[in-house]
């Protein structure tokens, strides 16, 4: 390996990515956009679950039971019918997903000591968003009932109306937030998908312009070309991890809890790897519009897939549990949740780290093997 | 002594043969021009010299370096100027002689006294800061053979590189070729231009990957009786298609 090939390659590459406005943009918006795009939209939190009302009680006891819903952040109630067409109307549009119908009766039931009827129309065709909502139903409910009793029995006997106290104690994200828990994900999403995008062009680039031919009739080394067009890349991604990061603080209020340098570190492991492998795909496709859909396809859609980013791995099939493991974001994605919000350090983390090393390990080699100084 | 010497050298791409069982032997300081219409092989030719193309079969050696067993340390010895523009566009002239004398590590006491000969020799001098994709046709060929010239090559190998260039552009360009001669480079040049054939030592006639004619344009010219080098060649590839022609309307 010759320094001064490596410098000069290096330097000519960011040259050419300064004066590229496409590559510039790519390397700097795409990070901020993907950021707030998935950062606000891909939202898990179910909060103002839409509901229509049907009271057909109209009591006070019945109305004191709806408030209850009323101030529960997880409820807005959105309308008032008096018959199920409207209700299922409501439904069938989409705009309301919870109908609540309470009995002429309810009150009666109430005060006789007798359980009262409650009825719900739950909208289940999103089951996730459905079971979290009837959750929050039965949570309302339960609290109404407490309540219900401690007035009822005030006194006068010693009615334990709930035998076992739940006191869960949530750690990591302790509001359940999923910003929290998607913001630090995506910045492994963001890290893979940029990093193969931007060098899966490089390569491709010079054999499509005809720069390549002439380069590969001069005594620089594979090796030498491929640290040399790795370095400006690489210095793109880390700009993009301290982008993603002060975005992920400032603008998501997600701060690293652990160790920001170990975070840096492994992050830079990973890097390597995404970078050859972008590397690895430009040199064997030598077409830019072949290679930047390759990388897209082994990048964007495993990371979002198969890493655990979303989709909990343990809840996959066991042939897709296993393909899993050979997706790298599947390891980094431990790495970054662990230090960002266990604030875990390289003791429990090292198994991960030393995957994504052989991974690098493999890309790097991988390139420079395949990469010929021939034109066909 | 022998600069460039091949023996049967021959390169197919699926059945279409490129270059057929080409042997020439060019001294050490000739100018040896390689000559024939579009498809002929002279750009195939040019890849299997400079290491950069494998050849099927046969043999070749540049400098005394094996093409293909010395392929890596052929390229310290070789210039090389692709027929297709080949350097840096979105770079300036000075930024891309400064890479490729950085990729062929010339020393930085001697750099300084040779880009400012090539600059000169080139006229590229006032153009230095320009970026060469806003560079003339003729302005981007003398770049390209700057950039060709950075390591001091002992051979010297230019694909069609006066092709669609202006005529004053076109004799700077070989100024600067009469320039190298004296320092012994060896150049092998392939052209569509026969007035720049005149000008070789020695031209290769080659159609359909053969070597039709390797001579001096004046013993070509005599043995033909023809007064110009293209009346020449014409007569030679025509004759060459009256015996291939009944050969190829036999029905496969």
């Amino acid at each position: 390996m010759n320094l001064v090939r490596i410098r000069a390659l290096a330097k000519k590459e960011f040259l050419q990515i300064l004066r590229d406005p496409r590559s510039l943009i790519l390397s700097l918006a795409i990070p901020v956009l993907l950021l707030v795009l998935f950062g606000y939209a891909l939202t898990l939190d179910v909060d103002n679950v839409p509901m229509v009302i049907w009271d057909q009680d109209n009591s006070q006891t019945a109305k004191h039971f709806i408030l209850d819903f009323h101030n529960s952040r997880y409820f807005k109630i959105i309308g008032y019918y008096d018959t199920y067409q409207d209700l299922v109307w409501k439904i069938d549009t989409g705009e309301a997903m919870i109908a609540m119908v309470l009995p002429k009766d309810f009150s009666r039931y109430l005060g006789s000591g007798q359980p009262a009827p409650a009825q719900f129309l739950i909208d289940g065709s999103d089951s996730n968003t459905a079971t979290i909502a009837r959750g929050y139903i039965s949570s309302v409910i339960a609290n109404y009932n407490q309540h219900f009793f401690a007035h009822a029995v005030a006194g006068v006997t010693i009615v334990n109306p709930q035998p076992v106290s739940f006191k869960p104690r949530p750690w990591f994200n302790p509001n359940f937030e999923s910003m929290i828990f998607i913001v630090p994900g995506l910045i492994v999403v963001i890290i893979m998908t940029i990093a193969a995008l931007l060098t899966s062009l490089t390569v491709a680039r010079e054999w499509e312009r005809g720069t390549m031919e002439q380069l590969v009739a001069t005594p620089v080394r594979p090796n030498e070309l491929v640290v040399g067009k790795f370095l400006p890349y690489f210095c793109i991604g880390l700009f993009d991890l301290i982008l993603s990061v002060i975005m992920a603080k400032f603008v998501f209020s997600v701060p690293v809890q652990g160790s920001v340098a170990l975070l840096f570190a492994l992050s830079s492991l990973f890097l390597c790897g995404a970078l050859m492998m972008g590397i690895l795909i430009s040199i064997i496709s030598r077409n830019q519009l072949l290679a930047s859909q390759f990388a897209i396809l082994a990048t964007f859609m495993p990371t979002v897939l198969l890493s655990g980013f979303r989709y909990p791995i343990w809840n996959m099939p066991a042939a897709v549990q296993a393909v899993t493991y050979l997706v790298p974001a599947r390891y980094f994605i431990v790495i970054v949740r662990g230090i960002y919000l266990k604030g875990v350090g390289i003791r429990d983390l090292w198994q991960q780290a030393l995957f994504l090393a052989l991974f690098a390990a493999a890309m790097i080699f991988l390139a420079i093997r395949k990469f010929k100084k021939k034109v066909a | 002594m022998i600069s460039i010497k091949t023996s049967n050298l021959t390169r197919t791409f699926g059945s279409n043969t490129a270059v057929d069982k080409l042997t020439i032997e060019i001294g050490e300081g000739e100018i040896f021009g390689l000559v024939g219409p579009d498809g002929a092989g002279k750009t195939t030719t040019m890849r299997l010299l400079t290491g950069i193309l494998d050849p099927s079969g046969g043999e070749a050696w540049v400098h005394g370096k094996h093409v293909v067993k010395d392929s890596e340390s052929l390229k310290d010895d070789i210039g090389y100027m692709s027929q297709r523009f080949g350097l840096y566009e979105d770079l300036t002239v000075i930024e891309n002689i400064n890479f490729y004398a950085d990729i062929y590590g010339v020393p930085r006491g001697e750099r300084k006294g040779r880009i400012d000969k090539l600059l000169g020799f080139s006229g590229l001098a006032p153009f230095a800061k320009r970026y060469a994709g806003k560079l003339s046709g003729g302005m981007k060929q003398k770049l390209g053979l700057a950039c060709a010239l950075i390591h001091t090559p002992k051979v010297l190998f230019l694909d069609e590189p006066t092709n669609g260039v202006d005529p004053v552009s076109r004799r700077d360009f070989w100024g600067i070729l009469y320039e190298m001669l004296k320092e012994k480079v060896t150049i092998l040049i392939s052209t569509s231009y026969l007035d720049e054939a005149e000008r070789c030592r020695r031209v290769g006639l080659i159609d359909k990957g053969r070597l039709l004619r390797c001579d001096t344009p004046a013993a070509i010219k005599a043995e033909q009786g023809a007064k110009t080098l293209e009346e020449a060649f014409i007569r030679i590839i025509t004759q060459q298609g009256q015996i291939t022609n009944p050969l190829s309307q036999i029905p496969t």
